[in-house]
């Protein structure tokens, strides 16, 4: 099956034209001994059998359509509305390319120049490029661009050691061979000022993530000190976030950061197994005049836009408004908080998040979470937390739980079940679950690390 | 005339998407974290749905016509592939699901990785990279570590052909690499006695060569297994930009000419959409010994027929979170299994064909540097006519859009003044090669009559010829926001 409209006789007039005999002489640049190599690939499939193989591969896999998700780590299960689906799927949208020729591409510019209007609405920053990769390439970009503005000279990053740890790894592939050091990463959790005291003339940039991996969320009169501090040092604060939480929080440019970023993949768009994604990437116009254009320039870049996915995300935020954003963190913020109170009222798990947090939380576990998440998926259908002890040995056996509006009463309230029957002897009867879900007294709470 | 701003059809009070009350006990908020104004738009979902859909229909696209823009291969997207990325099975998943859980996901992206070595003759691939700009990144970086690994971390120059695809210079800088231009020859292959020059000079520091082949003067190096030879010899490494891949399905496989590594752009040979300017995916393919060396997780597959992800043991690490765009290759793997080892090469040689029949068609119409060679899926021409000294290519451009066609890419490559680059694709039937090639010869006779309707187009569309320059000059980022 192809997609060749020509046919036999349209070759033979054309190859007339042409004046060659065969297609095949067509290449005879190519060095013989190379030319036409058999490909050795399954035989070709006509569209009604390609369906077939499609959702037999398809019905291989547990989707989100018939499990509970707890899962977070970077990507996010928001609720789409449909009306972003049916205008992505525009072929006068999707089918065209990036506006080389301006007079018949101003639908995608405007809707580009509206995305950027509403991203730096949403962070409180006053320029916003296109859009990048995924958010791990936002905030790699973020720091190459502060290297830079570092004129070179500046070859001290400091992570943030909650900082997405795929973020992290990002920025040190993106920037091996180059002169940088990058710190921080050992320092304890979620003590900004550690972070703050490494900043002296050799930092290029500190980046920290609000709310954080761990989900923590960081009040503004705590970053304002940070901005303060690395801005002492003649530093940038990069500040990646979760746009959903913007709904709600004060945003990145109201408490003094440079250069705002993430991943706004909630905004919109599907899971899709990782990606397309799309990275947002926000900053200060000072910035902007005084590091010059030619980064700005640099940072507009077609080959760095994820036009179709920042398309969905600039609808999704026209049609969710200033009120369903809002609500949107409302809702995730009571959920989550109502599902910490339930698991850490539970015998043998203890929420181990300190302070304010958004949509997710930490738990520490009376068993490996992997053998924990078999169970919850083969027993409960629950896709449960991201295990964190991989990333933060300290956190072996602790899980990470998502909610958001996307999670009912009753699944947070069967993931709650679940883990105390997981938790438990095998043989001890579950009767009374029910009373201790209703209390949601304030469980004492213990730092992490 | 024109569609107004999204928030200046916003109203105070208005809503498109309703969200369900608060199910669960609240909770007290942080008062210290909480924004004040959140200055997002208010519309209703019929204004939002007519907004959008006007826009829409202010750009060219693929679904609305000719799209000869060269370099890009802007072929059909067909629906099918558009469906197969929203099934609920392999939409609908978490990038994190442990692995029992999505197998069959799994199993597409093993089957794409080894469906991708098969077409260019390479021994692994990662699906990671993002784009083809993102595969270059990654393929250089594959080069240096690789050289480094073996001790020769004094190598630091890569030689890019002038005839390259752009991005290239920019990704071998961005490395932190030097860049050395090679001149193309007379015949539009590269000039070997430069290269061999430019390679006796760099000696030791050599880490490689770029070549883009096809080159972007739509011509296969006939002198490819030499240039590869001289640099392989050399010590260095080659990396080919799989830009022009769609000229060589199962005509050439680059792997067994002996590139080392090579990206390929799912989304220009892989009939993946371009999306108004991504998402694309830029997969990478290398010979066996960079095979330890790719960015992963990549996909293994395990003597029990299970899947599971596995970092090569050398990787120069992630290049991006998670897997790479598992949307996209649910598109590309689609296209690959519905065409099989002989309808790929179909695919290249009737994209061939049409680039020759349009440039044997505007032959003695147009200047055509490398007319007198067979072209492969692209050719350049240039808008320079004798007996219109006022018009230049831009002008072309812009005329042509009142044709109802997109213009080709102008002004690229470089290396041609007043470049006029074509580039069909095998999607385009015989009559709108010949309606393009009639609207081509047209305007020459135009420019030569009446060139201000060249000058003053386009006039049909949505706006008038844009001021580009006085656009940069007066940037205006955004919308300062608020709703009435």
């Amino acid at each position: 099956m192809d997609y060749i409209p020509n046919t036999d006789a349209d070759r033979a007039e054309m190859l007339k034209v042409v004046g060659v005999e065969t297609v095949a002489d067509l290449f005879h640049d190519v060095p013989e001994q190379f030319r036409f190599p058999k490909l050795d690939l399954p035989p070709a499939l006509t569209e009604m059998e390609m369906l077939q193989e499609l959702q037999a591969l398809a019905d291989e896999n547990d989707d989100l359509n018939h499990l509970a998700c707890f899962l977070g780590a970077g990507a996010y299960n928001h609720f789409v509305p449909k009306v972003v689906d049916s205008i992505i799927s525009r072929g006068e949208f999707y089918t065209a390319y990036t506006p080389y020729q301006p007079e018949i591409s101003q639908g995608t510019l405007q809707a580009h120049f509206e995305y950027q209007s509403m991203i730096t609405a949403l962070t409180g920053m006053e320029v916003s490029n296109v859009s990048h990769y995924d958010g791990a390439t936002a905030v790699a970009e973020a720091v190459i661009m502060a290297l830079q503005v570092g004129r070179n000279k500046r070859c001290n990053v400091i992570l943030s050691p909650t900082l997405n740890p795929q973020y992290r790894d990002v920025v040190h592939t993106y920037t091996q061979g180059m002169c940088v050091k990058t710190i921080g990463e050992n320092a304890p959790l979620g003590d900004l000022n550690a972070l703050a005291d490494m900043c002296d003339k050799d930092a290029a940039c500190v980046i920290v993530q609000n709310p954080d991996f761990l989900g923590r969320l960081y009040l503004p009169a705590e970053m304002q000190a940070l901005a303060d501090r690395v801005h002492g040092a003649g530093a940038m604060l990069i500040v990646a976030c979760d746009p959903i939480s913007l709904g709600l929080f004060t945003p990145p440019g109201h408490y003094g950061a440079d250069v705002a970023c993430g991943e706004a993949q909630p905004m919109g768009n599907s899971l899709s197994l990782g990606g397309p994604y799309v990275g947002f990437f926000a900053m200060k116009m000072g910035e902007v005049r005084k590091s010059a254009g030619r980064i700005v320039g640099q940072t507009v870049d077609v080959d760095e836009e994820r036009g179709f996915n920042a398309l969905a995300a600039a609808i999704y935020m026209a049609a969710m408004g200033k009120h369903g954003l809002k609500k949107a963190a409302e809702l995730t913020y009571h959920k989550a908080h109502y599902a910490a109170k339930l698991v850490d009222a539970l015998d043998d798990y203890a929420v181990k998040s300190d302070g304010p947090f958004f949509k997710e939380f930490v738990v520490q576990c009376p068993l490996p979470i992997a053998e924990l998440n078999e169970r919850l998926l083969n027993e409960w259908g629950i896709v449960g937390g991201y295990d964190l002890g991989a990333d933060y040995p300290e956190l072996k056996d602790h899980m990470l739980v998502c909610v958001t509006e996307m999670n009912s009463k009753v699944e947070i309230e069967t993931l709650a079940e679940a883990l105390a029957a997981i938790a438990a002897p095998a043989s001890e009867d579950l009767e009374g679950q029910d009373e201790s879900l209703g209390e949601t007294e304030q469980s004492d709470i213990e730092e992490v690390a | 005339m024109g569609e107004p701003l999204i928030y200046e059809i916003c109203r105070a009070g208005r809503k498109a998407v309703h969200l369900p009350d608060v199910d669960v006990p609240e909770s007290p908020l942080p008062q210290d974290a909480l924004r004040g104004e959140l200055p997002l738009p208010e519309v209703s979902e019929i204004d939002l749905v007519r907004h959008y859909t006007r826009l829409s229909q202010l750009n060219h696209s693929i679904d609305t016509g000719f799209y000869p823009l060269g370099s890009c291969t802007m072929k059909y997207n067909p629906k099918v592939n558009e469906y197969a990325a929203r099934m609920a099975g392999l939409a609908n998943l978490h990038p994190l699901q442990d692995m029992d859980s999505i197998q069959g996901a799994m199993a597409l992206m093993h089957n794409l990785q080894e469906m991708l070595a098969e077409i260019a003759g390479f021994a692994a691939v990662t699906l990671q990279p993002a784009a083809g700009a993102h595969g270059e990144l990654t393929g250089v970086l594959i080069m240096r570590k690789y050289l480094y690994e073996k001790g020769e971390t004094q190598r630091d120059v890569i030689i890019v052909p002038d005839s390259a695809h752009g991005t290239n210079p920019a990704t071998t800088s961005m490395s932190g690499l030097k860049v050395v231009e090679c001149p193309s020859a007379a015949d539009g292959n590269v000039d070997l006695a430069a290269l061999k020059a430019l390679i006796a000079k760099h000696g030791d520091r050599l880490v490689g060569l770029m070549l883009t082949n096809p080159n972007t003067l739509g011509l296969f190096d006939e002198n490819v297994a030499e240039v590869l030879q001289l640099v392989h010899e050399a010590g260095g490494l080659v990396y080919g930009d799989g830009a022009n891949f769609n000229a060589i399905l199962g005509i050439a496989k680059p792997g067994a000419l002996g590139f080392d590594v090579m990206h390929y752009n799912l989304h220009k040979t892989f009939s993946t959409p371009h999306g108004g300017g991504g998402p694309g995916s830029g997969a990478v393919g290398v010979a066996a010994h960079l095979a330890e060396y790719l960015p992963g997780p990549i996909v293994a597959r395990d003597e029990d027929g299970y899947f599971r992800w596995e970092m090569p043991a050398k990787s120069i690490g992630r290049v991006k979170a998670f897997w790479g765009n598992f949307g996209i290759l649910v598109r590309a793997y689609t296209y690959i299994r519905m065409h099989g080892a002989a309808g790929l090469r179909a695919i290249s040689e009737n994209a061939v064909l049409n680039a020759n029949y349009i440039q044997a068609r505007l032959r003695g119409v147009y200047p055509i540097p490398h007319g007198d060679r067979t072209c492969m899926h692209e050719f350049v021409a240039q808008g320079k006519l004798d007996g219109a000294p006022t018009i230049n290519t831009m002008d072309i451009a812009k005329r042509l859009m009142d044709y109802e066609f997109h213009p080709p890419t102008v002004y690229f490559p470089l290396i041609v003044p007043e470049a006029i680059m074509i580039e069909p694709t095998e999607t385009e039937s015989k009559e709108t090669l010949d309606a393009f090639c009639d609207a081509m010869i047209q305007i020459a006779q135009e420019a030569r009559e009446t060139p201000e309707l060249l000058k003053t187009a386009p006039h049909n569309s949505p706006v008038k010829r844009l001021d580009e320059v006085r656009a940069a000059k007066e940037l205006q980022l955004c919308y300062a926001p608020g709703c009435s």
